[in-house]
């Protein structure tokens, strides 16, 4: 394609690059075109390190992690629900903490660790969240469950740290894990089918063999 | 989404000259906006300088005695900081009052200075918007409105600014610094930052092409009663109908500013030195030259109400 080039650089060869000097993925700009396809050829290398586990990716620079995790990966446990960041369903952990895999791309996370639900627990030994959704029937359809235990994983993880949140009444206390806040903590995972008592009964649970 | 190249700089002012050489350039951080805006294609960038990799990641004491925040400081961070829970509390409140946890936890202080509006007419590729098309048209005007401006607006774009750190920002007086492609630095006053629509609705901020902002400096601590008073259609992760940021001294004086009412965070000094006489005397002297839709006057009766639940809350 003349107005593309072809890049395939090793993960070692990126960092080599970065390290010398800028590091460019794709020199040449694609004309400015209505054309959403890609050229051939317009392809980025990197790792990703999910679940610990790491992968060689050649994709699209385009690609978000949701799709390099479903897509990609074949890791479907993470859900697309809108795609754009208000629904809470595509949540994985970046680093220990909890994001929207939709809002951001692949190719920025070259070398973080990503959570899945996949990584979480296994039908043989469940993730203490994973049995509490289950003890408190904490969902009906199931499609945004993997979001919410993610999310509640790292929201678990930022109340323990002390971060407070909107509902807090004092920003000088350590906040601790009453209804109202596990509510205000959770707004970025929607539940279409209503199950919001249920899933705030499966944190509380766990909130509280913690405390 | 279109196409586009993708760079990681080393410096910011590698990053800023990069920008600089191909205009349709975009820096990424949190990318909680721009890549919401490029799947829809409101945002088309050739390229994308991805600035995560900068070590623009610091709070610390500026040196006279206020607080420097860096560019890539994630929301969550900054609402979590100890420093800006005790002496900046209005700006936690904000920060904690937008978007979800998930959102926070990748949405930087830069980003979040740079967001784009939440017209609905903005995001409808549909329907001419000058902002996103200049010289398109306004569907906002007579449209549905009840989201946007009563304040600042003009003939051509009547959207709001949706970020609630900027009214806190810009109460406490911040200061914006910057690198330019030549390497030069500088700074700009929150007050400076943003701009009117006027008949370029389309250019948002005072930042040169390719100039990458590098941090924000709150001054020394004002003391005195913080509130943050968020009025939105739900409790929870949603923008602000209007928003009220104060500080109020224990002698009754003290400084206001909206958000959700104007195309940036709105703020009128003179009108402050009524606020020891309630909030009727200072939204007056704040929105005198409101010219609200006939969907959003409500805005109006709004802020002086959630003002004046906020000065009797600094009351007690």
């Amino acid at each position: 394609m003349e107005n593309s080039i072809d890049i395939k650089i090793s993960r070692r060869n990126l960092l080599k690059a970065g390290a010398a000097s800028a590091t460019a993925i794709g020199t040449t700009a694609m004309s400015a075109t209505q054309n959403a396809t890609p050229a051939q050829g317009m392809t980025a290398s990197f790792t990703l390190n999910v679940n610990g586990k790491s992968h060689e990716m050649s994709v699209d620079p385009r690609t978000s992690l949701l799709d390099a995790l479903r897509e990609h990966l074949h890791m479907t446990g993470t859900k697309k629900g809108c795609d754009h960041g208000q629904c809470g369903a595509c949540t994985v952990l970046l680093d220990g903490r909890r994001i929207n895999a939709c809002l951001t791309l692949a190719i920025m996370h070259d070398g973080q660790q990503i959570t899945t639900i996949e990584g979480l627990g296994t039908p043989g030994a469940l993730h203490p969240l994973q049995a509490a959704f289950v003890k408190h029937d904490g969902y009906q359809c199931g499609y945004c469950t993997p979001g919410q235990i993610c999310s509640a994983v790292g929201m678990l993880d930022e109340a323990a740290s002390g971060m407070p949140s909107h509902v807090t009444a004092s920003l000088n206390e350590r906040p601790l894990l009453t209804p109202e806040e596990i509510r205000e903590r959770m707004s970025g995972n929607i539940c279409r089918c209503g199950a919001y008592s249920n899933i705030l009964d499966a944190i509380e649970d766990v909130a509280e063999g913690k405390a | 989404m279109r196409p586009f190249t993708y760079e990681r700089p080393r410096t910011d002012a590698e990053a800023a000259a990069s920008a600089a050489r191909e205009p349709r350039t975009r820096f990424i951080a949190g990318g909680t906006n721009l890549l919401d805006l490029m799947k829809i294609e409101v945002e088309t960038p050739a390229h994308l300088v991805d600035v995560n990799g900068l070590e623009l990641d610091r709070i610390e004491p500026s040196g006279d005695g206020g607080l420097r925040i860096g560019a890539l400081v994630r929301n969550a961070d900054l609402a979590a900081n100890e420093t800006v829970r005790r002496d900046y509390e209005v700006l936690a409140r904000a920060l904690l009052a937008g978007a979800s946890a998930q959102i926070r936890n990748r949405a930087t202080t830069a980003g979040n200075l740079l967001q784009r509006t939440r017209c609905p007419y903005f995001y409808d590729t549909n329907q001419p918007c000058n902002k996103r098309v200049p010289g398109s048209g306004c569907s906002a005007i007579g449209g549905v409105s009840r989201q946007l401006a009563v304040i600042g607006a003009s003939d051509a774009c009547i959207a709001t600014h949706p970020s609630d750190m900027a009214v806190a920002m810009r109460l406490l007086d911040a200061k914006v610094e910057t690198v330019r492609p030549d390497a030069t630095r500088r700074v700009i006053p929150i007050a400076d930052f943003h701009r009117l629509p006027g008949n370029t609705p389309h250019i948002e901020t005072n930042l040169e092409a390719g100039e990458l902002i590098t941090g924000v400096v709150l001054p020394k601590p004002l003391g005195g009663k913080h509130i943050y008073r968020k009025v939105r259609d739900r409790a929870s992760f949603a923008f602000a109908l209007v928003a009220v940021a104060a500080v109020v001294q224990d002698d009754g004086t003290g400084r206001v500013a909206l958000g959700g009412v104007a195309p940036k965070p709105w703020r009128v000094e003179a009108a402050e030195a009524h606020l020891p006489d309630g909030a009727a005397r200072v939204t007056d002297a704040l929105l005198a030259d409101a010219k609200p839709t006939p969907d959003n006057g409500f805005k109006l009766t709004l802020a002086r109400r959630a003002l004046g639940s906020v000065l009797t809350e600094a009351r007690t």
